[in-house]
């Protein structure tokens, strides 16, 4: 798994990147009430606002992490946006990516420099 | 950050886990360890516990014990029949400007020999300043800061209060009276800010924490924090200040009609006599041009507040805003109050917020939302 300063995380499976928002981000949120994915297809560019999710506090967008298209997305959350609370790290990914270059991820943060970052 | 104040049950708080936030100048418990929404769910279910010390309690003394005239000079300031409020009995009011605006709302409670008032935390100190610059010098006015101030919320409110408490079972909703306890005198109203049956109970600053915590010694009872009760309130319909209401908006405007009792409306024996009597009375008479609706988006997209409000899908000028927005736990939906233009306010009416650039349907809506269980 590898994460981000924005506090998402991503993990390959079959060659496509999944993206999700990690536990603590996912405390700090509060109870999630509604998530709007993206369209199927969609290419995105690092930093790109890709999912709106909503909590019981306020609204935020999860950016896209690394560049690429919109493969898969993950309905379940739409009826049902409190997955996010209870599984953020597993259940509850948002979207599945197909990156060019896979290497783009090593840049990113591994689990304890992640932990760092959160103290 | 440094000088936010603290109410007696601030180390509580931190004990039980809660997460503060700065609110009205206060450090207050926003939510605790189990989360908005399942603090929500609770106290509809069984029964929360609310420290609310931050709001003013204030008195209003009459030097010669004449409540009747106190009540009187009272009327002065807000648009409410307080001299025929029964001894025992409360009341809700808002203080109005000259302009019709609303620059409070509060509780008044009439009691022996006195009136005590409950205000909003972010208004006190001025609240305050009105009632001392138009009240006659006969009229004492006591700001009350060794008090702690506790709401009991929820179905099982009576049955948890009464076991310390056995005389609150009695009280039916917006009676208001005082006990002597093991934790002083307990100055009691049966009312609340969730819709649910319920009480506030103040008490003496130095039994408050012992108070609580036998208060919370039973497991139906669990401490709830601000954010939960704002989605409380809004379900039940009940207005924020500062956000539903304030000073640009009129009682009548608020749909708040029903407050005004007729004596001091057009062709009452008290009619008028209120700052703004003028204007808040002709919009009684003759509709006022906006009015605070409820609102239910169609989706589950919350339309918070300061989204704008349309007649039609595309094009156009907005008809209204958003005042209070959020997920209504207990409804299993978003839900919003908004001022729309009063052609536009009609129950089942849809109209149209635009959320994220996109205009999302939604309906007009009875409120409250969830429905009070008020014991009356």
């Amino acid at each position: 798994m590898k994460y981000t300063e924005d506090h998402e995380w991503l993990r390959v499976e079959d060659d496509l990147v999944l993206v999700g928002i990690t536990e603590h981000a996912s405390e700090q949120l509060g109870d999630i009430v509604f998530v709007e994915l993206p369209e199927l297809e969609t290419q995105v560019s690092k930093g790109d606002e890709v999912v709106v999710i909503e909590s019981v506090k306020a609204a935020s967008d999860i950016l896209a992490p690394v560049d690429g298209e919109v493969v898969e997305v993950n309905d379940k959350l739409v009826d049902n946006p409190g997955l996010v609370n209870e599984d953020p790290t597993g259940d509850a990914w948002f979207f599945k990516l197909k990156v060019d270059d896979l290497s783009v991820l090593d840049e990113l943060m591994d689990e304890d420099e992640y932990k760092d970052l959160i103290g | 950050m440094g000088d936010l104040k603290r109410t007696v049950l601030h180390d509580m708080h931190l004990a039980l886990g809660a997460r503060m936030v700065p609110f009205a100048g206060y450090d207050m418990p926003v939510q605790y360890a189990s989360g908005v929404m399942k603090e929500h769910l609770h106290t509809r279910e069984k029964a929360g516990l609310f420290d609310v010390s931050h709001m003013g309690q204030v008195i209003l003394r009459p030097a010669s014990g004449d409540v009747e005239g106190a009540a009187l000079a009272l009327e002065a300031l807000v648009p409410v029949d307080v001299a025929g409020l029964a001894e025992g009995r409360q009341r809700y009011a808002v203080f109005t400007a000259e302009d019709g605006g609303i620059l409070d709302d509060l509780m008044i409670a009439r009691r022996a020999d006195h009136l005590f008032l409950v205000v909003n935390a972010a208004c006190k100190a001025e609240d305050i300043a009105h009632l001392r610059a138009h009240l006659p010098d006969q009229v004492t006015v006591e700001e009350i800061t060794d008090r702690a101030l506790l709401a009991l919320q929820g179905p099982e409110a009576e049955r948890v209060l009464s076991a310390l408490l056995p005389g609150a079972a009695g009280m039916r909703f917006m009676d208001s009276a005082v006990f002597d306890s093991q934790f002083g005198a307990l100055w009691v109203s049966r009312s609340g800010y969730t819709g649910e049956d319920g009480y506030e109970v103040s008490v003496p600053e130095a039994h408050a924490v012992a108070f609580a915590e036998a208060l919370l010694a039973d497991n139906d009872l669990q401490p709830i924090g601000l954010g939960a009760r704002d989605s409380l309130r809004l379900e039940a319909g009940l207005c924020l200040y500062g956000a539903d209401i304030d000073t640009g908006t009129s009682p009548v405007e608020a749909d708040l009609v029903w407050s005004i009792q007729k004596v001091r409306r057009s062709g009452g024996a008290r009619a008028g006599g209120f700052p703004g009597a003028e204007t808040i009375l002709r919009q009684i008479d003759e509709g006022a041009s906006r009015k605070r609706v409820g609102l239910l988006p169609d989706g589950r997209a919350p339309m918070r507040a300061g989204t704008e409000i349309y007649a039609q899908e595309s094009g156009g000028h907005p008809v209204g805003t958003v005042t209070s927005g959020a997920f209504g736990p207990s409804i299993g939906q978003p839900m919003s109050m908004a001022y729309v233009s009063v052609d536009c306010a009609e129950k089942g009416r849809k109209l149209w917020g635009e959320v994220r650039g996109k205009r999302l349907p939604a309906l007009v809506a009875a409120m409250p939302f969830h429905p009070h269980a008020y014991k009356r």
